[in-house]
């Protein structure tokens, strides 16, 4: 077992974290903007700072079809690894080559130059169900 | 949650903190990599105050750690400090701990780790039966790992003890930062040097000290350092950690730690491991890397090239000062020859690996 992962209390009333208006968010702590019918994924701010420095993201499902909450892909950070799970039911179309020589965008920039995917949402009405920035904050917080 | 003495100092400084071994511990502060390297280039500092401190007093304090530990501590002079461990009956490892002698043949501490205190300070006792005096000061017992190659040179100033000219594994007691009675040793558990540094927790000498070590280290970049970059630290240079490495079922033999097993005297288990030595161990913990992309982590299966399981891992890492993956593991004995390729399971796909010497290069 990583001794700590199942241990995680985090104090983090020194720090500002950030949860963008214009996103939607996942209980998974994924991130999601909708632009037509093509999604922008990444991992929330609270997720890189939980994770640690992040190594490299692994997503073998470009081309599938999968459904919300499916794994999509793995983030494997210097401590842990944790899944991804898509927010709404779609075909994952990209991965964002730039981690591949750049991982740590994803700790530097979650919501910008540290995107994950790109999908074909299936019901883009699904999106606007997912929580808001408020109401992530309040999971999280 | 217990606290340490720091602990308003890690959450002040914005740490991330985690319950470990029943303490709140601060993980991280500025990021794993970032702190890592600035113990491998620099220093940093390490609270470890939740470790164990056990204090040994009387003419049978020697035969008793003699009984209840694997390597020699008759060897050890005044001011020498020694890597061993407590076997069970079975030739388990209770724990793997480091003996200070503080007065040859009658005081002497042993450092134990947190997890594992109740467990120790019960094994000793039960085993006490010579009437040897035993304290176990763990709770009122700070201590500080200030680590790297400029960790001496900068706490230099701060102590009359030539701290920059102390031998590996011994130590000095002396006046530190204006608190006396701090026992400064050459020990570590990153490999990059320095010092730890024990001492008595009242009239404010733990804020004393962090605070002397900060305004002399800071200017010269030395950085809080979490438990995080501790493992990321001590896994690169193949140190072993218990409860992840080492438990009450793997012997010293197997663990790679026969070199503080010695069958010169009596302990607990002796025979039995030393027939173990001659028979050969069925399994040993070698160290790997990956040659595919990927991360080992605790518990992923080792396979050979059929996928056929051959052991499991017990640590591993993406290793910060080597850009690779690393990690330690228990494989049949067939295996553990360097160069010998493994495969690491990893989601269900057989990664390519090899094993290498320790430390990792």
């Amino acid at each position: 077992m990583e001794y700590w992962v199942p241990l995680l209390i985090f104090v983090l009333k020194n720090i500002v974290m950030s949860y963008p208006e214009t996103l939607r968010y996942t209980k998974d702590h994924e991130w999601i903007s909708l632009d037509g019918d093509i999604a922008t994924i990444g991992i929330t701010d609270f997720a890189q700072r939980e994770l640690g420095d992040i190594v490299y993201v692994e997503v073998e499902t470009i081309g599938t079809s999968l459904k919300a909450g499916d794994v999509f892909g793995t983030v494997e950070a210097v401590k842990t690894v944790s899944d991804l799970f898509l927010p709404v039911d779609g075909e994952v179309t990209e991965l964002n080559e730039a981690l591949g020589n750049a991982p740590e965008l994803v700790n530097t920039d979650p919501y910008g130059e540290g995107w994950m995917i790109r999908m074909k949402v299936a019901n883009p009405a699904d999106v606007a169900a997912l929580l808001d920035a408020a109401a992530y904050e309040a999971l999280v917080g | 949650m217990k606290q340490t003495p720091f602990t308003k100092k890690h959450l002040e400084l914005g740490a991330k903190m985690a319950e470990f071994a029943g303490y709140n511990m601060p993980i991280s502060y500025s990021g794993i990599n970032e702190e890592h390297q600035a113990v491998r280039k620099n220093a940093g500092v390490f609270d470890v105050s939740h470790m164990g401190e056990f204090i040994l007093k009387g003419p049978k304090a020697l035969d008793l750690i003699q009984r209840v530990t694997t390597n020699d501590a008759s060897r050890l002079k005044n001011n020498q400090a020694q890597y061993s461990c407590f076997t069970n009956e079975q030739g388990g490892i209770i724990d793997d701990l480091i003996i200070y002698c503080i007065e040859e043949n009658s005081a002497y501490m042993i450092v134990v780790n947190a997890a594992n205190i109740d467990k120790d300070w019960k094994w000793l006792n039960d085993h006490n039966t010579e009437g040897v005096e035993t304290h176990n000061i763990s709770d009122k017992t700070a201590l500080l790992a200030i680590q790297g190659p400029n960790a001496t040179g900068i706490l230099q100033p701060l102590t009359e003890t030539d701290i920059l000219n102390l031998k590996y594994y011994t130590f000095e007691k002396g006046r530190f930062a204006g608190v006396d009675n701090v026992l400064i040793s050459a020990t570590g558990y990153t490999g990059a040097g320095g010092v730890e540094i024990y001492f008595e927790d009242r009239d404010g000498a733990a804020d004393k000290i962090w605070d002397a070590i900060f305004a002399e280290g800071a200017p010269k970049g030395l950085k809080p350092i979490g438990l995080a970059a501790r493992d990321t630290l001590r896994l690169e240079m193949g140190y072993c950690l218990y409860g992840n490495d080492l438990n009450d079922t793997t012997s010293p033999l197997e663990a790679g730690l026969g070199w503080i097993t010695k069958f010169t005297k009596e302990f607990t288990a002796g025979d039995l491991l030393k027939k173990q030595k001659e028979a050969g161990v069925e399994r040993k913990l070698v160290g790997f890397e990956l040659q595919d992309k990927g991360i080992p982590r605790n518990g992923y299966a080792i396979c050979d090239e059929q996928g056929n399981g051959i052991g499991t891992v017990t640590s591993g890492t993406q290793a910060p000062s080597l850009g690779k993956a690393i990690g330690l593991g228990y494989v049949q004995s067939g295996f553990a020859a360097f160069e010998t390729p493994v495969f690491i399971k990893v989601r269900e796909k057989l990664l390519k690996a090899k094993v290498v010497k320790l430390p990792f290069a």
